[in-house]
């Protein structure tokens, strides 16, 4: 079968070769015009003259339009209608697009946007979360609050609490591919459109309102994406609209790509926040209770902040079963580019929140935090008779069961190993052990956790790695230099698998067998390196019993699967695996009904395996099997439709079960510090991740090793750096630091855990796509262990450690 | 211009602008689209392409390497990295075996230095595939492809372009005796010899003079400018090339950091290895010494330590030629000393025992630009300090020594008493600023430490995270 297969990309030889097409490479008709933005060189103010004179005067350009062209400004939000294509008179942030410039070719384009004077009439602007909070700039009504548990009781009862701050930088995401759009102007005025989008459904929308079109008058392809990693879930609909109308104006084609400096301070990036927490817990590293307060910093329009921040308070518990636990959430507004989707959307952040509050009570205690965070675990899944594989459920379960014991010795052991027990003493005692309120495996969005996995993945992680003599020979290695220091540590990582809005969880599919055999696939995912394309492909194969050079792998195209939602919070393959299972079951059941009589059996037994439609010892190949469908005037095209099961979620009230399942991960990192300087590296990575039963592992782990470097930038040399008038000054990969070659572990062991899903997920599969990027999180937890090696004090260790964060944060431990 | 040079083995003759990027016209004027943009500024690596001349074969990058820069040279993209009848590159197949793609934007680039360090057997990956970036995959599978390839044959397809270029009528052939396509402007000028190049820039002291186009290329790609009038240097074979005495080492100015790290891994270690982390191969294989001092950058790494050994920069005018030491030809941000029609001809050093401790801070370790560089040469005799050159980069307007620093450790003994008062004295060499690399306070904290660092290195501690496994 082709499914549970290490198959390469689908377009791994395109890609070698350099034949992969992206949206620039497509050839273009005659006379192809193209776009640049003129933006604002301020942050705040408003637009008071606009010369465009010799922009309009420079060669080779054919259009210029202002904000003043038109009667209503196309909008480009995909919420709330407040994102006019082109500055309306009021300046919102340093980077916003003020007219754009139609012109013979791209550097023509971008040479005229330059020659613009606009005159500005500044105003103080909104830049910081601490400026946000002092105007009240804020999005909704006020501050969302999701918790559980009678937190100001817990906290006023426990022995011990402390309380901190930590800031957390945002994220450019650098797909190495930059936005762009190509726009084809069609007859009686539809238009075509060639996106660099994770949502096509979304560029039909906006192109068709800004045209005045209705949807069907948009026809929108997208075959790949050079990376996407969020960043081209909503940010593309602007060169997409501008591309359009200019393409209606000039009757030509237009094509519109932002140079990488453009694209840096133009678009979206990854949400910075700020944690404030107050944290209860026992002498034995229980939390008791948390109080978090999420300062969210949104930019200057709503883009898709408000799920983003709710999924930040999603994952504010991460793996840990709280008590009492309250999350409040400020969404500030900005005059700063629109914070929006960055693989993860809001639960890396929120997940960094509580993992610095473990490593914070293990300091506070002296305990190992490992201990720590295995004390405050959900409790792990008991087996409930679902298992893919068969057969083996019960085997497995008496092994998770033996496992789960000695995870339970091996968490008081280390303890008792720390000195925990000789410390609990002095905070413990009869009266200073609270009630504490019964943990329930709740979350305190009201979900049930039924599926946790991380007390058997943490041992076996732990075993694996020789976490506990490592963490000893650090501390060993430690006292004997006095320069360099060691940290290392071991985080888990539990992710919520669905979108939020409820609705979004639908896909659809069309799939046409052809009399040749062969089968086109189409659905609404869209493949932007992650290996959608291969895995539903390894899907249809399976349900059709062929090959998968039978299956043709199509451009999602809104004129095929209609309606879709974005490819985003790793959805792709549950939503349209399932949704060309169904087309793919469909077919076949219209061709065994056709073929059972000939294969004298019925339909419901007939089987397509090994390119064969078999039933007992009777077969014949599948194209027979195809042409008797077809010569018995079958439809062999149909379409499939997902809806995921068992979700309903209140966002306002918090509760709810927003998440089909939770995706398992953990990483542990050991890295090395120079006190000096606070230059740091890590020296070795070992991640076990549950992809599920996973479709292909060899897929399933470049997304795991991939997220991993990815998220380990993001918290140690990714800084996104604005000035004091609002400008961004690290827009360039001269500036803005990802990591390169050298900055991935030295040592790199990356396993998937054996174990299915137990929902009913397409092959039983779990989605991959954003939680390994919170595996990154061990690197940061680890710098902080090596900075706290320094001195007695807390480290205080921000996001991004940067060298110059970590040389502070060893400053700050010396004490 | 008109000029002349191999496409994928194929020769070939065109008009061109001058300084139209190669990634350009590959593109729009070829159609040739697995070259790719991704920064535009030579930092992501997406448009490398193999280059070959008489030196041999050289990953680059595309997008700031001009047309003019590539008369008589073979140019072969990721087009040409598989063979003529469509045959796999052992790194190719390499790449797909090992899941070394997934977005597959950045994989065209990766697969030409990847084959370009294959070709010449180059086996030090990281270092190799420094200045390509991906996103997607955190390059592991990219490094096994690579290992994996390693000890594959090198196609008969990829000797083709040297073998070629050894051909004196290779250029004569069929297509490059007719017309050459496209139109051309102004063509530049293409000094062969030192002596053209003076007598020509005294007569055009306004011109632009284009070595590695490193720094230029950003003028013309970010900067948006249209440079004229023009020279390209890479002609002027009596400006390149190291040549060493038991006195001196001569560096002409348009010797690549590729060829002075080379030369320096015998003579002085640490400014082998902090060339090594100058921007990438693809940036070192073009990049030139006497551009990164004439640019006059407060940046540049390689000044601070060409300060501490003493270096003396050759200008030239004319006829007319004039020495000084490194550290006065930096006046101020932004200004030098060189007068119009004026270049950098040569750098000399003064052979010495290898004392020499360089030290680059930034965000990222490889291809980054410096937040702090610090060049330490200490001479200590009989446990006194004998001698004392310290400069940096990134703590001034332009590099400049530590005088003060310098002073508190002269006739002292070396001992960390002596290096932490003298640490003092960094507030006296250097007020820095604060900017998106680093604040002045870490710079500042930063210099002071690593003279405590270059003290724990002489005494065999441990200071390096690079020297570190777990």
């Amino acid at each position: 079968m082709s499914v549970h297969k290490s198959l390469p990309h689908d377009a791994a030889r395109l890609h070698v070769t350099g034949t992969a097409r992206y949206v620039d490479d497509i050839p273009t008709p005659t006379g192809c015009l193209h776009l640049a933005f003129g933006t604002s060189p301020v942050a705040k103010g408003r637009l008071t003259a606009l010369n465009l004179d010799a922009v309009r005067a420079a060669p080779g350009v054919v259009a210029v339009m202002s904000g003043a062209d038109f009667e209503v400004i196309p909008d480009c939000s995909p919420s709330a209608h407040d994102e006019p294509l082109l500055s309306d008179g009021t300046i919102h942030y340093a980077g916003q697009p003020l007219f754009m410039v139609v012109a013979e070719s791209h550097l023509l384009a971008r040479k005229a946007a330059a020659l613009a004077t606009p005159e500005i009439a500044e105003e103080p602007a909104v830049l910081t979360i601490d400026d946000a909070l002092a105007a009240g700039t804020i999005f909704e009504d006020g501050p969302r609050v999701y918790g559980k548990g009678d937190v100001e009781a817990a906290l006023r009862m426990t022995a011990r609490t402390i309380d901190g701050q930590l800031e957390i930088g945002g994220q450019e995401h650098f797909y190495l591919e930059g936005q762009a759009a190509l726009a084809l102007p069609q007859e009686g005025g539809d238009m075509v459109i060639h996106s660099s989008s994770q949502h096509p459904t979304e560029i039909q929308h906006k192109v068709a309102d800004a045209l005045g079109l209705a949807m069907h008058g948009v026809r929108v392809e997208v075959r790949r994406m050079g990376g996407g990693f969020g960043g081209k879930e909503s940010q593309g609909n602007h060169l997409a609209i501008a591309c359009a109308l200019a393409a209606r104006a000039t009757g030509r084609a237009c094509k519109m790509r932002y140079d990488r400096d453009d694209d840096f301070i133009i678009t979206g990036k990854r949400h910075d926040l700020r944690i404030g927490y107050r944290v209860g817990f026992d002498p034995d590293g229980r939390v008791t209770a948390v109080d978090f307060t999420h300062y969210v910093r949104c930019g200057w329009s709503m883009d898709l902040s408000l799920p983003v921040a709710d999924r930040a308070m999603l994952h504010a518990d991460n793996a840990y079963d709280l008590p009492a636990c309250r999350i409040t959430s400020h969404r500030l507004r900005t005059n700063t580019q629109s914070a929006t989707a960055f693989r993860g959307f809001g639960g890396p952040q929120g997940m960094v929140g509580i993992e610095r509050v473990m490593d914070h009570v293990a300091h506070a205690l002296n305990m190992d935090p490992l201990a720590v965070r295995r004390v405050n675990y959900y409790a792990e899944a008991q087996g409930d008779g679902t298992d893919a594989s068969g057969g083996s459920l019960l085997a497995k379960m008496k092994a998770g069961a033996r496992v789960l014991d000695s995870a339970a010795v091996a968490g008081r052991g280390a303890v008792k190993v720390d000195g925990g027990g000789g410390r609990a003493a002095r905070f413990g005692g009869p009266h200073s052990r609270p009630p504490v309120a019964p943990r329930d495996a709740m979350t305190p969005y009201g979900m049930k956790v039924e599926d946790f996995a991380l007390h058997r993945i943490t041992t076996q992680l732990a075993a694996a790695c020789d976490y506990d003599a490592r963490r000893a020979a650090v501390a060993d290695w430690n006292a004997r230099q006095p320069v360099l220091k060691k940290g290392i540590a071991l985080t888990p990582v539990k992710f919520g698998i669905s979108f939020t809005l409820t609705h979004l969880n639908q896909a659809g599919a069309l799939v046409h067998v052809y009399q040749d055999g062969s089968i086109q696939m189409n659905h609404g995912g869209t493949e932007m390196g992650q290996g959608l394309f291969q895995k539903v492909a390894q899907v249809a194969a399976a349900r059709f019993g062929v090959g998968l050079d039978a299956i043709k792998i199509t451009a999602t195209d809104t004129a095929k699967v209609p309606n879709t939602s974005a490819t985003a919070a790793s959805s792709g393959t549950d939503l349209n695996g399932m949704a060309v299972q169904a087309a793919c079951d469909e077919i076949r059941a219209r061709i065994a009904k056709v073929v059972a009589p000939e294969l004298q059996a019925r339909a419901e037994n007939v089987v397509f395996a090994d390119g064969m439609v078999r039933a007992g010892t009777a077969a014949m190949t599948f194209g027979e099997a195809v042409q008797r469908a077809y010569m018995a005037r079958i439809s062999l095209s149909a379409t499939g439709f997902y809806a995921t099961p068992k979700i309903a979620w209140d966002r306002i009230a918090g509760q709810g079960r927003p998440f089909y399942y939770f995706a398992y991960g953990a990483a542990c990192s050991e890295v090395v510090i120079d006190t000096l300087t606070g230059e740091n590296r890590i020296l070795r990575t070992d991640i076990l991740h549950d992809a599920g039963s996973s479709l292909n592992p060899a897929l399933d782990i470049g997304q795991i090793e991939g997220g991993f470097v990815q998220g380990a930038g993001w918290l140690t040399t990714e800084e996104l750096v604005w000035d004091a008038t609002g400008r961004l000054r690290t827009h360039a990969p001269s500036t803005y630091k990802i990591p390169a070659c050298s900055d991935r572990p030295e040592v790199f062991n990356v396993a998937l855990w054996d174990g299915a899903n137990r929902e009913e997920t397409v092959y039983r599969s779990k989605a991959v796509g954003e939680p390994p990027l919170m595996l990154g999180i061990s690197v940061w937890s680890a710098l902080a262990q090596a900075c706290a090696a320094c001195g007695p004090a807390y480290p205080d260790l921000p996001a991004p450690a940067t060298a110059e964060a970590v040389l502070a944060a060893v400053e700050r431990a010396r004490g | 211009m008109n000029i002349r040079f191999l496409l994928n083995g194929a020769p070939l003759a065109i008009a061109v602008a001058p300084t139209v990027t190669l990634l350009d016209w590959l593109r729009e004027a070829r159609g040739l689209t697995g070259t790719k943009e991704g920064c535009n500024e030579g930092d992501c690596g997406a448009c490398s392409v193999m280059v070959t001349d008489a030196d041999g074969s050289k990953a680059l990058n595309a997008c700031i390497l001009f047309m003019g820069q590539l008369d008589g040279k073979a140019v072969r993209t990721v087009e040409g990295i598989s063979g003529p009848d469509g045959a796999l590159h052992p790194v190719q197949h390499a790449m797909i075996e090992h899941h070394g793609s997934q977005c597959g934007f950045c994989t065209p680039g990766f697969v030409v230095t990847m084959a370009t360090a294959h070709l010449n057997g180059r086996t030090d990956h990281d270092d190799q595939l420094a200045g390509n970036l991906c996103r997607c995959t955190g390059y592991a599978p990219i490094v096994r492809a690579a290992r994996a390839a390693a000890s594959e044959p090198v196609p008969e397809w990829m000797r083709k372009d040297a073998d070629m270029l050894r051909d004196p009528a290779i250029f004569a052939s069929e297509i490059c005796r007719g017309e050459a396509e496209g139109r051309g402007a102004e063509p530049p000028f293409l000094p062969a010899t030192a002596d053209e190049l003076a007598a020509w820039y005294l007569a055009n002291p306004q011109a632009t003079l284009i070595a590695g186009a490193t720094d230029v290329g950003l003028w013309v790609t970010k900067g948006l400018r249209d440079l004229h009038p023009i020279a390209f240097l890479n002609q002027c074979d009596d400006l390149r090339g190291i040549v060493a005495d038991s006195d001196t080492i001569h560096i002409g100015a348009i010797t690549t950091l590729t060829e002075l790290g080379a030369f320096m891994a015998d003579r002085h270690r640490d400014l082998a290895a902090l060339i090594r982390r100058y921007g990438s191969v693809q940036v070192r294989n073009a990049a030139t010494l006497g551009g990164n001092i004439a640019n006059g950058s407060p940046i540049g790494d390689s000044p601070p330590a060409l300060i501490a050994l003493g270096a003396t920069v050759h200008l030239r005018k004319g006829d007319a030629r004039r020495a000084l030491p490194l550290e006065d030809f930096f006046l101020a941000y932004g200004k030098q000393d060189r007068t119009p029609g004026e270049f950098v001809a040569a750098i000399s050093v003064p052979v010495q025992p290898d004392t020499l401790r360089c030290y680059k801070l930034s965000k990222r370790f490889d291809q980054d630009i410096s937040a702090v560089c610090g060049a330490f040469n200490i001479a200590v005799e009989d446990g006194t300090v004998t001698g004392a050159r310290i400069a940096f980069g990134g703590m001034a307007g332009t590099p400049k020594r530590a005088t003060a620093v310098e002073a508190a450790l002269l006739g002292q003994p070396w001992t960390e008493a002596t290096v932490r008062a003298a640490m003092a004295a960094f507030a006296t060499d250097y007020q820095p600023l604060s900017d998106m690399r680093a604040s002045a306070e870490y710079r500042l904290t930063a210099a002071r430490n690593l003279l405590l660092r270059c003290f724990h290195d002489s005494a065999g501690v441990e200071t390096n995270v690079l020297g570190v496994s777990a």
